[in-house]
């Protein structure tokens, strides 16, 4: 079967996806009212804010904006300069801060598939058992628990409380100072994972080649182990994509208690500000990693699962 | 299998009565009596109530608002006085708690009906008529699908607020009324309801679909049914149990997007109450005030379970055959 023109359609369709995601944001920020050099308690003298506006091209027309910012992201990779921190471009504050948030998200991804698909497995094992209800119970939990409750809660226990590790900050993903936002941003992602993992168990181990399993004699081990938990895999991992996409998207309020130097302070700081590149290029960014995940997915898919057509 | 056993037995009471009304609540009523059954989405129904009630009744009989200041009591714990402390403006927790619970089961509700009404047409019209409409409509969906959700609220939300505030007079003047009436959340439920319609879009889609091939639609059709009678009276009743059930599991979520964003400051406009913003406020005196964090923390987590434990009774249901 060959499924290249498949693939290279879905591919294509990452460039209107993103150009929809561009040109929705851009004309969202610019019927936002206000501008980002009304910031300070002083008014800007009207010939600084005319300068200011000249040298930023804000004062050509919208559409022609439109197609200048498109150009430069196009042709020459560059998300403008920001607005706010004027001495940087939207390309150094990604590259400083993407890397920190990337990497607290794939840490806290890793956790959070050891501890969804450990727990999923042994709640769809003992069905119905008391450590089925405690590990439902913990998902549940962790599902309704938002990420800046569990992180404040660590830091008042581990940190302030106990003092094992230290109350804030950022130091690579091999310092102690990582362990309570990678934690704290994990949770949610393995109470979503056991949950999928538990059906998923559920529905395999009823499956009949389990059952042919057992009657030639397996035990209990192997037929987990071998047969069943590698096909409860499938649907898990295809939804992991997705879910490491919404991790690094939205480890920001994981970022601000912890003082974590990623790149989701920036934009809550730039909205405010009117800081249009620094908008623009993270919801680029974001929306690129969220269409990219879910391109993955759906190419792994049928790859994964032969049984999977494409449809 | 009772459950099956009761359905079966409700059927059986029904039809000789060709009562068009009772046939109706059939499903229904089936669907109220697993229901009861179910003890922790009874539970979880009798919290939300209480919790409803007590935000509807108390903000209106209490002395003490959500902004008043004690300055006799400032950063106290729980007393007599002030049932779980007072924070570092001598604000009584539990009555700005009231407040706060006003905000989330209102945005909870609020977005949903947005989500609704946005979702089932758009999702009904693309399911049953299908065809080149249903491939852009989709394609729609798909685009917005891969928007950054939390940024596009945010967004959205900040426009909204941007435009109101600069344009005293005319419908923006009224909304900015609405706006200040619900703590300048308008924007959150109409960014929140922007990007969640989607889902409900698609599972309505999904059930439209299936629906018509049915033999029951085939018969209206061929009856000389009218297609939007068709779409209304047979295909949309049969859907609003999977919309019931998506709506109520996706008010947890607008709870918790509410709370965040006040979290963030960009929700609830203080001194108004929200959760998330007792949160936040509570942050910086954990240390030394850890009771200031924990009461709206547990009642959030509390809230958005039970809505979780409903929904998921909800689903198993009006779903009994799909139920494992």
């Amino acid at each position: 079967m060959n499924r290249g023109p498949y693939i290279i359609r879905r591919v294509l369709m990452l460039i209107p996806t993103l150009l929809a995601i561009y040109t929705l944001t851009f004309f969202l920020i610019h019927a936002t009212p206000g501008s980002p050099w009304s910031q300070g308690d002083k008014p800007v003298p009207p010939r600084v804010l005319e300068r200011l506006n000249a040298a930023y091209g804000l004062d050509k027309p919208l559409w022609h904006q439109y197609f200048d910012y498109l150009k430069n992201v196009l042709l020459h990779g560059d998300f403008g300069p920001s607005f706010s921190q004027r001495s940087r471009s939207v390309s150094d504050i990604i590259g400083a801060t993407f890397p920190v948030s990337l990497k607290l998200g794939v840490l806290a991804m890793i956790i959070a598939l050891v501890l969804g698909l450990t727990l999923g497995t042994i709640g769809a094992i003992k069905h119905n058992g008391f450590l089925d209800y405690l590990t439902s119970f913990v998902a549940i939990t962790g599902i309704s628990t938002p990420s800046y409750v569990i992180c404040s809660l660590l830091v008042l226990l581990f940190a302030s409380t106990l003092h094992l590790v230290p109350t804030g900050g950022w130091d690579g993903i091999f310092s102690t100072k990582a362990i309570i936002p990678a934690v704290a941003l994990a949770l949610y992602p393995a109470a979503v994972l056991t949950r999928y993992m538990r059906s998923s168990m559920l529905d395999v181990l009823s499956a009949d080649y389990v059952r042919t399993a057992r009657a030639k004699g397996l035990n209990d081990h192997a037929v987990i182990i071998r047969h069943a938990i590698r096909n409860a895999l499938l649907p898990v991992l295809t939804i992991s994509g997705v879910i490491l996409a919404d991790v690094i998207t939205g480890s920001f309020f994981v970022e601000s208690i912890y003082s974590v130097p990623g790149l989701g302070r920036y934009f809550v700081e730039s909205i405010s500000k009117r800081d249009y590149p620094v908008i623009l290029g993270t919801v680029l960014l974001f929306g690129a990693v969220v269409s990219v995940m879910n391109l993955i997915v759906d190419i792994l898919y049928p790859l994964l699962d032969p049984r999977m057509t494409r449809t | 299998m009772s459950a099956a056993s009761s359905t079966v037995s409700t059927i059986a009471q029904d039809t000789p009565q060709l009562d068009r009304a009772r046939k109706i609540e059939g499903p229904w009523r089936g669907a109220i009596a697993r229901l009861v059954r179910n003890r922790l989405a009874v539970a979880s129904a009798i919290f939300i109530v209480v919790i409803a009630l007590m935000a509807i009744i108390l903000p209106e009989v209490m002395p003490v608002k959500y902004d008043t200041q004690d300055y006799n009591a400032v950063t106290q714990g729980p007393s007599r006085a002030h049932l779980m402390g007072t924070d570092n403006l001598g604000r009584d927790i539990f009555v700005r708690l009231v407040y706060g619970a006003r905000i989330s089961l209102t945005v909870g509700l609020v977005v949903q009906a947005v989500i609704v009404l946005i979702g089932v047409p758009i999702g009904l019209v693309s399911g049953y008529i299908g065809g080149k409409l249903d491939t852009l409509i989709m394609r729609i969906v798909d685009v917005l699908y891969a928007m950054p959700n939390l940024l596009f609220v945010i967004l959205i939300m900040t426009w909204l607020r941007g435009t109101f505030s600069s344009d005293p007079g005319g419908i923006a003047g009224a909304l900015a009324w609405v706006d200040s009436r619900t703590g300048g959340l308008f924007g959150v439920y109409i960014g929140l309801g922007m990007i969640s319609w989607l889902t409900v879009a698609r599972i309505v889609r999904a059930n439209a679909m299936s629906l018509k091939e049915k033999e029951f639609i085939e018969a209206a059709r061929s009856l000389g049914v009218p297609h939007r009678q068709v779409m209304f009276r047979h295909v949309l009743p049969n859907t609003m149990a999977v919309v019931v059930v998506a709506a109520t599991l996706g008010i947890p979520g607008a709870i918790l997007y509410e709370a965040g964003l006040s979290f963030l400051g960009l929700g609830v406009i203080p001194p108004a109450s929200s959760w998330g913003l007792m949160i936040s406020e509570a942050i910086p005196n954990m240390r030394t005030h850890p009771y200031m964090l924990i009461s709206p923390a547990v009642v959030l987590s509390l809230t958005v379970l039970a809505f979780n434990f409903l929904g998921d009774g909800l689903r198993d249901a009006l779903d009994p055959w799909m139920k494992r």
